[in-house]
């Protein structure tokens, strides 16, 4: 595993400790190794995008920053991953406390059939039982569809089925959705590949608003959104981190010569 | 939205709290709703063989029913319900095979195959005692066949014919279509791709559902009183116009008397009528299974 | 497949025609359409079977109604044919139904729908295979030897705990019911709580809830049409079930809901006639037919409310 850094600005020690940090992180799917030993920290308040060609183990390395990863049959890993300094695969944690300080946002958007858009925002709630007044439930709803720039558009039909929305307005109500449970990080696994050219804008100018508030690790397969949205990217290739850095000095003066490679289009 | 200072937050704790008994409890509680009724069949079954295995003899097997429960004998059900299940195959496998092939390779989405499709939907929902006064009022009464093993036999054929047909078509679909296509391509008319490529491949399937079913129909007992089983029958039926009973039948006669040797006539009666069943299903399990080896050569 | 032969190009076949002695191949398209057609016929035996169905007990049943008004049929609340005193009102027949069946959708439904979520939701692949099969064997069992089982080892357990259960009743012949019944709901429910795209629950999960809740509050509502078709499956199968109740409930006709007593339900008293010596042509004849115009009406009214369900999830209750 190398970790290299193509410039000085980018070395995270003169900054506080990173919101998330992993310690050679490695990942398995039964026999097969898809994360072979990453240290890779997230920093808070910024966005992260993890770049790399298809089966590279960028989508595991995300699940198993909120321990999605354990929910797949016969899949295991081993190291440490740091949430604020702490162990999240530590004996005593529970994964469902993690994940609501861990937000995910899926690649294709999932909100909940049978619910209303108001019901899926406070989904989150509900489901960890927490118990809210009607109008801090209301509450919640309109800052939250507004953190997710959905709130002029729907606020007068929120009782209309989540489904009713189209593709990118449903991608939003799952990071409302997300936001409503007031994580500290926020996953996003290639939350755009199902999305048109418009809605996708529409999630990047987001996600410039979103980090002020949150830690933000996008996964994408656009190069050109990496470098649009992110502060820092992390090139990984067959399950390595081959090289994180500054997003401007990763896209114009990388590294790594594999770094290069995939930038310019030799492969993908 | 504003920007403003990014906030710092002290995140909540993700220690667990308390252990996870909730879900331990539920799959514990959950694997008990499988194992609960599966022991108590066990513990039925078992049961009956105990009561049977004490009253099971040759004797029992090639004697005739009798007033006295200790010399009553179950080989006119016997061989009753082998006269039912030959003449039931004899009917039901050639026409339900025949509707499935029609379906899958003719009638495509035609109003008529859906049509038809409907009908063997509702007739696999239909009860088993409905088809005994469908049995009554045409075969026995319309057609004149009177009480006789060929009206049981036409009786249990259209029983069990929607089930053939569904396992028949299960097994079709396995064929892929590109061998169809294959055979059609080198100048076979419809029947010849049927006949030399489809059917051959999913024999397996098709003689498993049949044999099946057959055997399903072994332990029909409802259609059988309408009809007309004897229930009292003191000798072997010759021909298809003949009376008749089956194993069932003589255990539901044993059933109902008061008497606790007959009681026990009647758990070995069920003995005979599971090993009867069990017999053809592993013989359908096996046969399937050295036909598929074959195939797949 | 080594029984392939390929069979003579088209130009060649048309000028064959009786020119080539003691070689007919059935490549004739009037063979072809002879072989299209006797398929067709197999099929239509199924139309001629309902048609069949429909007729015998129709023109019975149309019989029966000139003889006994349909007020009576369905106001009177005794159902005496066979007694000197006769009363044609269908309720007791319908009450026993309904007692017997109710008791063993109470047991079946909560068995088959744990059954259900254990194995889709938590079975590993290996057990599942073991399982789902196992309980299936259940459906398989002949309904003669589940009334035998009611009769001569259920009842007499449950009169130690209840002495006041009589010989027959509906209690043990509704719980072995519902046994045999469990793998209908499990079946069906299973599937269609597999069906549940796996996205759902991610989405869950990622929000920070815990299986359990996911299960409850996300799966099961979504797979909610399935489980609903496979419940009112097992509800019509019970009302069909004629050999257990025969053997194990009884055969007096009662207007009651007491699981204690003997009762009488629509498909044992069709047994209890057949068995009988009731000449045919009488009313009492028809009155089998009239029970079965009703038995029959009440099982495709469920059959075909339960396969609208099943459309329901099938082809996307999410929208």
């Amino acid at each position: 595993m190398t970790l290299a850094t193509s410039a000085p600005s980018a070395a995270p020690a003169t900054e506080p400790r990173p919101k998330l940090m992993t310690h050679g992180l490695e990942a398995w799917f039964g026999d097969n190794r898809v994360l072979k030993g990453v240290d890779m920290p997230i920093p808070a308040h910024r966005v992260t995008a993890i770049i790399g060609p298809s089966g590279c183990g960028k989508s595991t390395f995300i699940r198993c920053l909120n321990r999605m990863h354990e929910m797949v049959p016969g899949a295991r890993m081993a190291g440490r991953v740091e949430l604020d300094g702490q162990d999240v695969y530590g004996p005593d944690i529970d994964p469902v406390l993690l994940r609501r300080r861990v937000g995910m946002v899926f690649q294709k958007p999932n909100p909940f059939p049978t619910m209303s858009i108001r019901d899926n925002v406070l989904a989150g709630m509900k489901l960890s039982r927490r118990k809210l007044g009607k109008s801090e439930a209301e509450g919640v709803v309109e800052s939250a569809l507004r953190g997710a720039a959905l709130w002029d558009e729907v606020k007068d039909q929120l009782k209309k089925p989540g489904m009713d929305l189209s593709g990118g307005q449903q991608q939003r109500l799952c990071i409302a959705r997300s936001i409503a449970v007031e994580p500290d990080v926020l996953l996003m696994d290639e939350p755009c590949s199902a999305l048109d050219p418009i809605a996708t804008a529409r999630i990047e100018d987001l996600l410039h608003e979103l980090k002020a508030r949150y830690t933000i690790a996008i996964v994408t397969h656009n190069m050109q959104q990496a470098a649009r949205v992110s502060d820092q990217t992390a090139f990984f290739l067959s399950g390595e981190l081959v090289e994180l850095a500054e997003t401007n000095t990763i896209f114009t003066s990388p590294g790594d010569r594999r770094t290069e490679d995939y930038i310019t289009g030799k492969f993908g | 939205m504003s920007v403003g200072v990014p906030e710092i937050r002290d995140g909540a704790s993700i220690r667990r709290r308390g252990r996870n008994l909730g879900e331990r409890a539920f799959v514990a509680l959950s694997l008990l709703a499988i194992a609960i009724p599966l022991l108590i069949l066990v513990g039925l079954v078992a049961h009956t063989l105990s009561d049977a295995l004490g009253r099971i003899d040759w004797d029992f097997i090639v004697g005739y029913p009798s007033r006295r429960a200790s010399a009553a004998g179950i080989l006119p059900a016997l061989v009753g319900s082998l006269w039912l299940i030959g003449l039931t195959a004899l009917i039901a496998l050639p026409l339900g095979v025949g509707a499935a092939v029609w379906l899958e390779e003719y009638g495509g989405r035609s109003r008529l195959a859906g049509f038809i499709e409907v009908n063997i939907a509702n007739l696999a929902g239909v009860p088993s005692i409905i088809y005994g006064l469908l049995g009554l009022g045409l075969f026995v009464r319309f057609l004149g066949l009177d009480r006789s093993v060929l009206a049981g036999a036409l009786t249990l054929s259209l029983l069990v014919m929607p089930i053939v047909i569904m396992a028949t078509r299960e097994a079709l679909r396995t064929v892929p279509g590109h061998l169809r296509e294959a055979a059609a391509a080198l100048g076979a008319t419809r029947w010849q791709v049927i006949r030399q490529v489809v059917l051959p491949m999913s024999l397996p399937g098709i003689l498993t559902g049949s044999i099946l079913s057959i055997s399903r129909a072994i332990g029909e007992t409802a259609p059988l009183i309408v009809v007309g089983a004897l229930t009292y029958m003191t000798f072997l039926p010759q021909d298809p116009g003949d009376p008749f009973t089956a194993l069932p039948i003589q255990i539901y006669n044993w059933v109902s008397r008061p008497q606790e040797a007959f009681l026990v006539n009647a758990a070995a009666g069920i003995m005979v009528l599971l090993v009867t069943m069990l017999t053809l299903n592993s013989a359908a399990i096996l046969l399937r299974n050295r036909l598929q080896r074959r195939i797949r050569r | 497949m080594s029984s392939f032969t390929l069979p003579e190009p088209a130009a060649r076949r048309a000028t064959r025609r009786g020119s080539r002695p003691g070689r007919r191949s059935s490549a004739t398209p009037l063979a072809e359409k002879a072989i299209e057609w006797s398929l067709l016929a197999c099929g239509l035996v199924s139309i001629l079977t309902t048609l069949g169905i429909l007729a015998v007990l129709l023109v019975e049943a149309v019989g029966f109604f000139e003889q006994v008004s349909l007020a009576d049929f369905l106001g009177d609340t005794e159902w005496t044919p066979l007694f000197a005193d006769k009363h044609f009102g269908i309720w007791p027949l319908v009450a026993g139904t309904f007692l017997t069946t109710g008791i063993a959708t109470l047991v079946a439904v909560p068995f088959g729908l744990l059954a259900a979520i254990y194995l889709s939701e938590f079975a590993p692949q290996r057990a599942r295979r073991v399982l789902k099969p196992a309980l299936e064997v259940l459906a398989g069992v002949p309904t003669i030897v589940y009334g035998y089982f009611a009769l001569v080892v259920v009842t007499p357990m449950l009169q130690e705990v209840f002495p006041s259960l009589a010989g027959f009743n509906a209690l043990s012949a509704g719980l072995v019911m519902g046994i045999m019944i469990i793998p209908m709901v499990s079946s069906l429910s299973e599937d269609a709580l597999h069906a549940v795209p796996m996205a759902l629950r991610e989405a869950s999960w990622g929000l920070g809830a815990g299986r359990l809740v996911t299960i409850f509050k996300v799966v099961l509502p979504a797979a909610m049409s399935g489980i609903v078709a496979s419940i009112i499956l097992a509800v019509s199968r019970a009302v069909g079930e004629t050999m257990i109740v025969a053997i194990a409930a009884g055969q007096q006709p009662r207007l009651t809901l007491d699981p204690t007593v003997p009762v009488e339900t629509m498909t044992s008293y069709i047994v209890q006639v057949s068995m009988g010596d009731t000449p045919t042509g009488t009313l009492e004849y028809r009155t089998i037919f009239a029970v079965g115009v009703t038995l029959f009406a009440l099982t495709l009214l469920m059959n075909v409310l339960s396969r609208r369900f099943v459309k329901r999830f099938r082809y996307g209750a999410s929208r």
